[in-house]
């Protein structure tokens, strides 16, 4: 890469953090009721939301009736979502006559959408009317968020609470993440991607008359509508002329807005963000890459508001960021290297002021290496399934790196709230451990770390894991599991393990060659989704439960303080330790073996 | 436990009019106030006649155009209504073939031609939609536009450089040249 590249990774990083504080700071009075004089005007819009739906804000829920209501409404989402898109065909906004979804597909893309996974078993354009994009997809995009974001309130509030029997009240923790949060966030960056170039339009899809057309040869039909043989028995071809471009538009700004700061990840067209008309400019890129992760950021010091602490929220982002940055150069660096084949071939693939160079197969040209390095990182950081770039066509090392860090739980930033807690699941195993090396009862911000959490926070660890690696076994075992790959040898092996790494740990992220939108693979994946985000939240506001309801203690000299250089090593040794020792076998047989076998062509 | 279905149903309901109805409206109908050439796609029209979009590439298999990048969309290259990329690993067989064709297709162009290929002029894009090319694809294909247009080389490289954008805000993403309204202006070049 050249010194822009580094300087733009290098900007990135100082935007994100300078703007992620006084979000974060901001999250803090949202949810503790202190807002800002210039949202206090939304105030009657949150209190007719309560009126209307027989909701007291003042209950204060116990655990079990929080996760209740978590589940029941993200049920409610899961329903209209398959409803839509089973319905779309006779429903209105359908200007290309869409069909209606298959049931599988239609399973898929509701649990996909409600559990903030956003895996696209499907092509957007091809598939989805406006009206299925508009009222199921986009609105699912702010309420599995804003539940992931209200799942992450209530942790905080175990930490904080004495003895208490609730951990707050669901309903509110949700209306005003969407309200005063990600509805705001949404109106300025979809406009601000409008100037950019992303579409906006209820129009139906335009024709341009193309300057050069092209041609393609496809089986002749005959009048009864079979395919015409010759006389060795072979398909007779015909030539079909196109003179016209179809371009795709729709209401894509207003999508994407919340797709990016809802750490959804699911396009509105197929390609996602790879698409000029999803993500025009570089500058459209760089408002989306910082929306993908500024609120699993601003979440951070959020929490070092809520325990009065700001030194733990900035540990937990320390910790995140050291791992952010490795992890980003490792990838950079092997997109940048590129494919030996290439110089093979004899063609130039220096980065220079005239080109990016390196592996520039699956990328686009605004972006280059550095930007599509950048954009891989951060959304599988963050839940966030989005692409700007082709991650099947990457290096094998370049397209390790985006993997492991979903295996990794999504704990680097994150998904919105659920990066949050799941590196605070993290942190608790942190201490446990450090706690058994000094023979002390681990405590994290006053609270004694016991059995039962502990118990909790392996489960939360281990059943994505689980779900990814027996699932990813069961699909190569199976024949409809290898049907789908499209690479051969080890990369094909990558493919399938991508794709579960994703659904397992609600990333959303693809692999894009594997034929994913069959009956097995929606299925598999479908309850994949499902496992790994609820048996992961239920957990975590169990632990928040059972914190609550303990006292404080105050620190003493055997304290572990979790505010120090030192700890921010435990946890990053945590994460990586119980990532890597799970993952590796399987890492090793994708893409490792695939790397030593491209280094060895000579 | 069963109290909370109904404010699960309500909740959703008003959820979908404030996000899924009120929102998306309030954006298109500024956007369509303050920014309409872009929220409708940045078209390109030309005698009366919409002849594309300033975001979305075409292909060109002329010799005399300025070629695009490779485009992985079927049925042909280029389908902005069903976008795509090639999705080939990099030790599939496939992919070296095609870029090797790509190559020597390159090649047959402009055989007295040495210079070495950028990488990005014969690697598929990851929409397949690619507007543009690098500055030095751009400049390996100078030498046969001027040959075959009757041009001087300092005329097509100066209208290279017309379509050239620089990085954004002279920092952001990377230099790149607009393949279509490149050639939009060399075929108006040429009536004129």
């Amino acid at each position: 890469m050249t010194a822009n590249g580094y300087m733009q990774l290098g900007l990135y990083l100082i935007a994100l953090i300078g703007l992620a504080w006084p979000l974060g700071v901001y999250m803090a009075r949202v949810y503790r009721d202190e807002l800002p004089g210039f949202v206090r005007w939304l105030k009657p819009v949150e209190n007719l939301f309560y009126r209307v739906c027989g909701v007291k804000p003042g209950d204060d829920m116990p655990w079990t009736r929080y996760a209740f209501a978590m589940i029941a409404f993200n049920l409610m989402g899961f329903l209209a979502v398959y409803a839509l898109q089973r319905f779309q065909v006779w429903l209105p906004l359908n200007p290309e006559g869409l069909a209606a979804v298959t049931p599988d597909s239609s399973f898929n893309t509701a649990v996909s959408f409600a559990t903030n996974t956003n895996w696209q078993g499907y092509g957007g354009e091809t598939t989805m009317s406006y009206l299925t994009q508009m009222l199921g997809l986009s609105v699912q995009n702010f309420l599995s968020a804003a539940t992931g974001m209200a799942v992450v309130v209530a942790l905080m509030r175990g930490f904080t609470r004495k003895e208490a029997g609730g951990v707050g009240n669901f309903w509110v923790d949700m209306v005003r993440s969407t309200l005063y949060i990600l509805l705001p966030l949404s109106i300025i960056l979809s406009l601000a991607l409008v100037t950019q170039g992303v579409v906006q339009s209820f129009s139906p899809y335009q024709k341009a008359q193309l300057v050069e057309s092209v041609s393609y040869e496809q089986a002749k039909t005959g009048a009864n509508g079979e395919p015409v043989v010759d006389a060795q028995g072979q398909p007779v071809m015909e030539q079909v002329a196109v003179a016209e471009q179809t371009i795709a538009v729709g209401p894509a700004a207003s999508q994407i807005a919340i797709k990016q700061l809802g750490t959804n990840g699911g396009g509105f067209f197929n390609v996602n963000s790879a698409h000029p008309l999803e993500n025009p400019t570089p500058l459209a890129n760089f408002l989306e890459l910082l929306a993908i992760l500024i609120i699993p950021a601003a979440l951070c010091f959020t929490f070092g508001r809520f325990v009065g602490d700001m030194r733990q929220g900035g540990a937990i982002l320390a910790a995140m960021t050291v791992v952010f940055t490795a992890l980003l150069g490792v990838t950079a660096v092997a997109e940048q290297s590129g494919n030996p084949l290439f110089e093979r071939l004899g063609l130039v693939t220096e980065a220079s002021d005239m080109q990016a160079g390196g592996n520039m197969e699956g990328k686009e040209t605004r972006f280059g290496i550095a930007n599509s390095a950048l954009w891989a990182i951060a959304t599988t950081a963050a839940s966030n399934g989005s692409v700007n770039s082709m991650h099947d066509s990457y290096t094998p090392l370049g397209g390790m790196v985006p993997m492991w860090l979903m295996q990794l739980g999504e704990v680097i930033y994150g998904g919105v709230g659920s990066g949050l807690y799941g590196m605070l699941v993290f942190a608790l195993i942190g201490v446990f451990v450090a706690g058994l090396m000094i023979g002390r009862t681990p405590e994290y911000l006053g609270k004694k770390i016991e059995a039962f959490e502990v118990k909790m926070a392996a489960v939360a660890i281990l059943v994505p894991p689980l779900v990814v690696l027996v699932g990813a076994a069961l699909a190569v075992s199976l024949d409809v599991g290898r049907a789908g790959i499209f690479n051969p040898g080890a990369h094909g092996f990558s493919e399938v393990l991508y794709a579960l790494s994703s659904a397992g740990n609600n990333n959303g992220s693809a692999f894009g060659g594997l034929s994913a939108n069959t009956p097995f693979y929606n299925t598999l994946l479908g309850f994949a989704m499902l496992l790994a985000r609820y048996w992961v939240m239920i957990p975590v506001l169990a632990i928040a439960g059972a914190l609550a309801a303990k006292k404080i203690v105050p620190a003493s000299a055997g304290t572990l303080p979790t505010h120090t250089p030192l700890f921010v090593l435990l946890l990053i040794g945590t994460v990586v330790v119980v990532g890597a020792l799970t993952f590796v076998p399987a890492l090793a047989l994708g893409p490792v073996v695939e790397h030593l076998q491209m280094i060895s062509v000579k | 436990m069963l109290k909370e279905l109904k404010p699960a149903l309500l909740v959703l309901a008003l959820m979908t009019v404030l996000t899924g109805v009120a929102y998306p409206l309030l954006v298109t109908g500024i956007a369509q106030g303050l920014f309409p050439d872009q929220a409708n796609g940045s078209l390109i029209e030309q005698d009366g006649k919409l002849v594309g979009s300033a975001l979305v590439g075409q292909p060109f298999a002329d010799p005399k155009h300025f070629w695009s990048r490779p485009s992985a969309t079927g049925p042909v290259p280029y389908n902005a209504g069903a976008s795509s990329g090639s999705n080939l690993g990099p030790l599939n067989p496939a992919l070296e073939e095609a870029v090797k064709a790509r190559i020597d297709a390159l090649k047959a162009t402009d055989p007295t031609n040495t210079a070495p290929i950028p990488v990005d002029l014969v690697t598929a894009s990851g929409s397949g939609l690619d507007p543009h090319i690098s500055p030095a694809a751009a400049r390996w294909q100078a030498p046969r536009i001027a040959r075959l247009r009757g041009l001087s080389e300092a005329d097509v490289a100066r209208l290279i450089d017309d379509h050239t954008e620089g990085r954004q805000l002279g920092l952001l993403g990377e230099p790149r040249v607009n393949v279509l309204t490149l050639n939009l202006a060399l075929d108006r070049l040429a009536k004129s």
